[in-house]
This record gives structure tokens, sequence and C-alpha cells, in this order.
């Protein structure tokens, strides 16, 4: 009883690796193919407005409305102690440490991770990467390096949009609706920011996550099942491994970047 | 290049076992494809006509044996070097794996643009010269999504030859293509075959057209191959390959035909 169970342990082990080195192989050449020549500059725009144009609307309206929200939420709790005027510092503190760069994220690869893994997995379906290497085209270079290249740096401008609709939302609720001093709002908020802790924590947690969704995406389209429920698993299981991986490292990132 | 009997072969498959999702696909397929013949690939659904392309081309590698092509193993290979050997061959998919996010003439000229130095003009006449030899003329500002399912392979068919490989790999380049089509295509492959020189491999269940236009026939029957010049496979006692060959002159079955064979008597 004892050998079958140390074998099947063995077995998932070996099998773990090896799809752990998959993944690194993967990562590694999109990384190479995203940087050398030659660059395909067409192929990165048009994935740039897929990921990052198509993504606009729902990123800036889902933005007003978390502000609008923390606006809401944050005048509550605030004029409890009597705080109000710090409405400013909560809701732009929040949004610029946290919920802008994860909430774009979450958001992003919702619209944007899934499609770009369903279209790679169509391709496999419909043997269009096949077609590309048939070509001597390296569907790395021709496919994937412009997409997951695309994502990094969309992800970044994204979450900046993000922040700056919620702050609005927050202004609205905050000061038109609920009274707040409009300049007390503007100042409370633009004196609790630090540049090089708040904005560029906020940068390097976009990035990473806009190479976090990226990389799942692309991975998962390019290694699907050749099959209508291949390209299903792969886009959900891009959605799935993504919004899990952004929080994870949205923890790790903060923790190392200093609270 | 390997040699049998005076023949010249540009791609010789030895030996080769494969074995696809649990089904053994091929068991020490031996056959070879002569230099500037066309050979024509037959077998029954699932025989393996696809895929014995797809070991030519290097997308599938074998379990066991040698694929070799122009002279190298591609089954020993890395993958840059099989995009290098890949220069010399052009490949049509059954589907015709068009890139449906590019059009008609991005799709053909895509390899012309990236692995030489003509200029627009000279990519532009050569696609059109294509287009116009499959019979799509003008179909350049076209998607995929906008071709018929027959549009769109002969359109995969300008890609494969848009730079006249050495070898042309053709999966069932006459499927769902009317009878003018099919005469239109299988006139292309012989001419390119003779002014060019080109390697052609084509499977199809095509039977009139493939013993029309081939120099030489292999049949895939039980993972092995029976290959050889047209009239000798045709003339072959094989008990597989009579009944194939007869079943595919007869045509589909008739419903009287069926009922006959079956023993049914007709209506009560």
């Amino acid at each position: 009883m004892r050998a079958p169970a140390i074998e099947t342990l063995g077995l998932r082990t070996v099998r773990l690796v090896n799809h752990l080195g998959c993944i690194a192989i993967f990562v590694g050449e999109t990384c190479a193919c995203s940087v050398r020549p030659p660059l395909r500059i067409r192929r990165l725009v048009a994935a740039v407005f897929d990921a990052g144009v198509l993504s606009l609307a729902i990123v800036c309206l889902s933005g007003a409305t978390v502000g609008a929200v923390l606006g809401l939420q944050g005048y509550t709790t605030l004029s409890r102690f009597g705080a109000e005027g710090s409405l400013g510092a909560v809701v732009g503190l929040s949004l610029i440490r946290e919920l802008g760069p994860v909430l774009t994220a979450l958001l992003v690869t919702g619209r944007a991770g899934s499609a770009m893994a369903a279209e790679i997995a169509s391709m496999v379906t419909t043997e269009q990467l096949d077609g590309l290497r048939m070509m001597s085209v390296d569907p790395m270079d021709f496919v994937v390096g412009p997409k997951a290249l695309a994502m990094v740096l969309v992800m970044p401008l994204l979450s900046a949009l993000f922040i700056v609709f919620a702050v609005f939302g927050g202004y609205i609720v905050g000061v038109e609706l609920l009274g707040v001093d409009g300049g007390t709002y503007l100042t409370s908020l633009e004196g609790s920011i630090d540049f090089s802790d708040d904005v560029a924590g906020s940068l390097v947690k976009a990035l990473t996550f806009g190479a976090l969704v990226g990389f799942i995406a692309t991975y998962r389209g390019y290694t699907s099942e050749p099959t209508a429920a291949g390209v299903s698993a792969a886009t959900t299981g891009t959605v799935v491994a993504s919004s899990i991986a952004i929080l994870l490292s949205d923890y790790v990132i903060t923790a190392l970047w200093g609270v | 290049m390997s040699e049998d009997g005076g023949q010249e072969f540009r791609v010789v498959l030895d030996g080769v076992d494969l074995t696809l999702g649990g089904r053994r696909v091929f068991r020490g397929l031996t056959c070879g494809f002569p230099c500037g013949q066309i050979t024509v690939v037959l077998g029954g659904s699932g025989a393996g006509k696809s895929t014995i392309l797809r070991l030519i081309a290097g997308l599938q590698r074998p379990d066991g044996g040698s694929v070799r092509v122009a002279g190298q193993d591609i089954a020993q290979i890395s993958g840059r070097e099989l995009f290098e050997v890949r220069y010399g061959i052009g490949m049509l998919f059954q589907g015709g794996a068009l890139l449906d996010s590019m059009t008609i003439f991005e799709n053909v000229s895509l390899p012309l643009y990236e692995h030489t130095d003509l200029s627009e003009a000279a990519i532009a006449q050569r696609v059109s010269e294509r287009l116009e030899a499959v019979g799509l003329p003008g179909t350049e500002s076209l998607y995929p999504r906008q071709l018929s399912g027959g549009m769109a392979r002969r359109a995969g068919l300008a890609r494969a030859i848009v730079r006249d490989p050495e070898i042309v790999l053709c999966d069932e380049p006459f499927s769902g293509l009317d009878p003018v089509n099919v005469r239109r295509i299988e006139a292309l492959m012989v001419e390119l075959n003779r002014r060019l020189g080109i390697t052609l491999i084509v499977t199809s269940h095509h039977l009139a057209s493939s013993l029309r236009m081939a120099g030489r026939l292999t049949f895939l029957v039980d993972g092995r191959a029976i290959s050889g010049p047209s009239a000798k496979v045709m003339a072959s006692q094989d008990r597989r390959v009579v009944e194939f060959l007869a079943a595919e002159q007869e045509g589909p079955m008739t419903p009287s035909a069926a009922e006959s064979t079956a023993g049914g008597g007709g209506a009560p």
C-alpha cells in the first residue's frame, strides 16, 4: 500500500517541478523576445490598444464609483471624530497605496487578461500558431512578446487613471454633496502623499501586477488544449491565477516596501 | 538525402513510432517521399494522414525512429534549427490556419516580409500573382472571417507557396471545394511541381484527383505504409488497399444499397 502512495507522490512532485520549469522557461523567453529585435512595434501598439484603450471605460467608471464610496464611508467615519478635514488624505492614501493598483489589476485581468488568454488559446485551436511556425516565425516573438509587454506598459497608466477618477469621485461626494471644504480636501490630499514612498510604491505594484497578468494570460493561452474546453479553461484559469497572484504579491510588496 | 532504387528522397521516415492520446498511430512507419515528385498520402479517417505531415513539418515529435528532411533528422534538432529547416517548407493546413486578425494580403505576404528583402511593390505583385493562381484575385483586403472554408484554404495554399519552397505539404487541399476549384488547385500543384520542381506531399480523400496528379502513392494502414509508384500501389493485392480503393471508386452507399447490404427487404 505504501509503495504506490510514495510513487504517486513522487510522480506528482516531478510533474510539479516540470511544470514550474516550463513556466520559468516561458517567462525567460517572453522577457527575451520582448526586448530582442525585431521589435514588433505595430503588434505592440495593437496589443496596447486591446489591453489599454479598450479598458479605459471600465477603469474610469469603476474608479469614480470606488472614489465616491470611499468619500461617503470616509466622511461617515471621520465625522465621528470631528476629522472631516482629513477626508482628502484618507481617500488619496488608500487609493494610491492600495486600492488603485490592486483594483485596476483585478479589473484589467477580467477584461483584458481573459481576452488575451482566449485569443491565444483560439489561435492554438485553429492552428494559427502552427501556421506561424511553418513560416519560420516564432509565435513567442510574434504573438506572446508584444501582448505580455503591452500588459506591463498599460497597467501603471490605467492604475494612475483609476486613482485620478477615484479622487475626483471622492471630491464630488465629500465636497459637493456632504459639504467638506474643497480647499481642505485638496490640501490634506496633497500634504499627506509622499512621492518616494506612496507614488513610487504604487508604481512598483502596478508594474508587478502588469507583468504577472501578462505572463499568466499568455502562458495559459499558449499552453491550452486545442479544444473549445481548452479555450474556456485558459480564460478561467487566467482570471483565477491572476487574481490570487495579484493579492499575494500585493502583500509581499507592501511588506517589503514598508508600511 | 537518401536514395532507393535510383530514386532520391527529399523526406524519409524510418521506423517511426507514435502514440497520441493512448492510441498507437504509427508502429515502425517507414516511407520516403522522392525529390521533385507529387506524392499523395491515402488512408481511412484516423489513419494518420495529417499526423504524417505534422511529423515532416516538425510540429510533432515521434516517440521513436527518425524523420529526415533534406538530410537532417528533425526529431533530433533544436527548436531554432527547426525554424531554419522550415525555411524550405510550405504547409497548407486543413482549416487554412490564416491569422484572423490580419487581412489576406497581410497573411500571404507575411513570409516575404519576414524572410526576404523584396520591395513593397515586388511583394504586392507576388501576393497578387499567388492569389490569382489559387482563384482568389482581388481578395487582398478581406479578412479570413469574410471567406468561405474553401476560399480560406486556397488563401492558405497561396501563403504556403508564396516563397517557392522546396517542399509543400498540403493537408486535404480538395476538401470542401467545388469541382472547378478542385481542377484549378490540382493544375496549380502539377504546374508548381513541373515548373519549379517542388516536392509536394498531399493528403487527400479525393481519389480521382490523386490518381491524376500523383506520381507516387503512400497508403497508410494499421500504422504502417504501403508506398510506391501510383500504378504499383493501385495494382496492390493487399486486401485493405483493394477495399479502400473499391469503396472510394463506388462512392457513398445509396439507401437501396444500404438496405440490401443490411439484408433488409424494404417496407413490410
